[in-house]
């Protein structure tokens, strides 16, 4: 009898759960998308507080430490005019990070609407936006984020908008596909049923259920957003010099990569953490939020 | 058959079109007077007048594009403000590097990433399916140009065993050429191997669970004509329609391979016009990259309509 109490109680609080919080007991059970999370976090407070963490000025030259190897004095060792690489590694997680965020912040806002409103209105509209999508999308990503940050010029808030503008259409596409799914559900006609405007409908009932895809995508974007933000500046077109970026880094490393090979393996390996972790977090939101998966 | 490729293409054309506008649209971000940047440092008033006629600048914009699409028609994609060649021919005479580049990549990709796939479907739950989705995972989040410079690093300069950089033809010496190329293949077809990897995982799964699948089983097929025979056949018919969109994934990395190893192709040309403001260069390998990209998609729908029996009832 108290068993069945027990059972009763239990699946009653997890019906009295909304889905969000079911999602992240979901999550919360994926070791590899918890590991991930954690890393972005302290990557997040290496970037907030690298004044603070970093031992040395990243930006200050000594010509009497170039090339230094790992040492004591320089734990990653030094650069080409001496510079600490430790201290650049950790500032150049601000130009990643910010790369990554305000880059998929710029397509979220450019993309969601634009795919609401295709796939909500139909039609012309829906024709026009996915003709235009589709014209972006065969241009490949970072070709597309290299042309225009070349035309725009070459600085760390172009190619953020680069990187934001060619995201785009992945969002544009996916809300509408997702909306398409989710129009012609009963809600919605029991939204219409009682008066509510289309935007009304659109906002508040269409958007919300469509959020968890969005959520997966973005965090999967940042991912490739910052990748494309090192490989802008390791081709110059990013973050420009002396400020630290982890892409520059590993393009000034690629000179000497016979007498420094420290200069190239620590950004690379910020780079490469940063990445798996958002990928990590990605595939596990995926899973707890996707309900086949339930 | 017919009325699907009529259809097919129907829907390319508004896309060109559009392309057409969005290469052209570049232009138009310059700020500034495009004419003024061309001029170099000394600002030749006679230049920059002279680039305005050449270029229809004081034309209204739709003109200008009309005649910017009109020259693409006839092959003209302009001239590259440095070399004085045409943009198309610099293209072609780079191109073959890269589609070398780009098919050596394709191989590798196939080579892991298929095997690796359908070895992690069978064994769903073993240390080998852990090992191929860590495999899938490290493909996916290095990039590709660290990974370039690590291989060199180790087979370059720690065994001297393959050149750092630069490039053979094939008709020269076909040794020095694969010696040069097998490092950048791999570095590119990396990240494409993973992705292969993930897809041909599920759709092998999805194939594995499929009723005929059992029937085979029940037939008494080996476990190895099951998989290899029935299950594979069918998963694989998605991988021709995946293929082709991963085409953007190997030019936006042969750009950044042909960086690292000094590999005279189409990558390191847009990279170079990019830091000599070479801008008409920068258009003309966008339009023929997306143009391309279209034009794969399309044959690969084909070709997935041909091999595909039911989509042609």
């Amino acid at each position: 009898m108290a068993a069945v109490f027990t059972a009763s109680r239990t699946h009653a609080a997890i019906a009295k759960t909304g889905p969000w919080r079911r999602a992240w007991l979901r999550l919360r059970r994926r070791r590899g998308a918890i590991v991930g999370l954690a890393v972005v976090v302290i990557f997040i407070m290496l970037a907030v507080f690298s004044p603070g963490i970093a031992p040395q000025d990243p930006i200050a030259t000594s010509w009497t430490a170039i090339r230094q190897a790992p040492s004591a004095a320089h734990w990653f060792g030094t650069d080409d005019i001496g510079r600490d690489v430790l201290s650049r590694v950790i500032w150049g997680t601000r130009a990643s990070l910010l790369a990554g965020v305000v880059s998929v912040s710029i397509s979220l806002l450019l993309g969601v609407p634009i795919g609401l409103a295709a796939g909500f209105v139909g039609g012309i509209v829906d024709t026009v936006i996915s003709r235009i999508t589709d014209a972006f999308l065969a241009c490949p990503f970072l070709i597309l984020a290299i042309a225009l940050a070349a035309f725009l010029g070459p600085s760390l808030v172009n190619a953020m908008i680069a990187i934001g503008i060619s995201a785009t259409p992945i969002f544009v596409r996916l809300t509408r596909a997702q909306v398409l799914n989710v129009k012609v559900e009963d809600y919605i006609e029991a939204a219409r049923a009682v008066g509510n405007p289309p935007w009304r409908i659109a906002v508040r009932h269409v958007l919300p259920n469509v959020a968890a895809p969005l959520i997966v995508q973005t965090t999967l974007a940042i991912a490739a957003a910052i990748i494309a933000e090192a490989s802008l500046s390791f081709l110059g077109l990013g973050q420009q010099p002396p400020a630290p970026s982890w892409g520059s880094m590993l393009n000034t490393a690629k000179n000497f990569i016979d007498n420094a090979p420290w200069m190239a393996i620590w950004p690379g390996l910020a780079i490469f953490l940063l990445v798996l972790s958002f990928n990590l977090l990605g595939d596990g939101l995926r899973d707890a939020l996707d309900p086949r998966q339930r | 058959m017919f009325d699907y490729l009529v259809k097919r293409i129907a829907t390319i054309a508004p896309t060109l079109v559009l392309v057409s506008m969005l290469v052209f649209g570049l232009q138009q971000l310059v700020p500034g007077d495009p004419a003024k940047i061309l001029a170099g440092e000394d600002q030749d008033p006679t230049v920059i007048a002279y680039l305005h006629t050449k270029l229809h600048l004081d034309d209204p914009l739709p003109l200008r594009y009309v005649y910017w699409v009109g020259g693409v028609f006839r092959g003209d994609l302009g001239e590259s403000i440095r070399t004085q060649q045409p943009v198309l021919t610099l293209i072609a005479q780079k191109l073959p590097v890269t589609v070398e580049l780009a098919l050596m990549a394709m191989i590798v990709a196939l080579l892991i990433g298929i095997p690796a796939g359908i070895v992690s479907a069978i064994a769903r739950g073993s240390a080998w399916d852990y090992a191929a989705n860590a495999f899938a995972l490290w493909g996916l989040s290095t990039p590709n140009f660290w990974l370039g410079i690590l291989m060199i690093l180790l087979f370059s300069v720690q065994l001297g065993w393959l050149p750092a950089s630069g490039y053979v033809s094939p008709f020269e010496d076909l040794g020095a050429n694969l010696a040069a190329m097998i490092m950048p293949a791999f570095v590119l077809g990396n990240a494409i191997a993973a992705v292969l990897m993930r897809h041909t995982r599920s759709a092998m799964l999805q194939v594995l669970s499929a009723d005929y699948v059992r029937t085979a089983r029940a037939k008494g097929l080996s476990e190895r004509a099951v998989v290899l025979k029935h299950a594979l056949r069918n998963a694989l018919t998605p991988i021709i329609t995946l293929g082709a969109l991963e085409l953007g994934t190997l030019l936006s990395g042969a750009v950044l391979t042909e960086q690292v190893f000094t590999i005279p192709g189409f990558g390191k040309l847009i990279v170079d016009s990019v830091f000599n403001r070479d801008y008409a260069v920068v258009q003309g390998v966008v339009l023929v990259t997306a143009t391309a990209y279209i034009t794969l998609n399309l044959l690969a729908d084909l070709a997935y309509f041909l091999v595909n029996p039911r989509l042609r009832r």
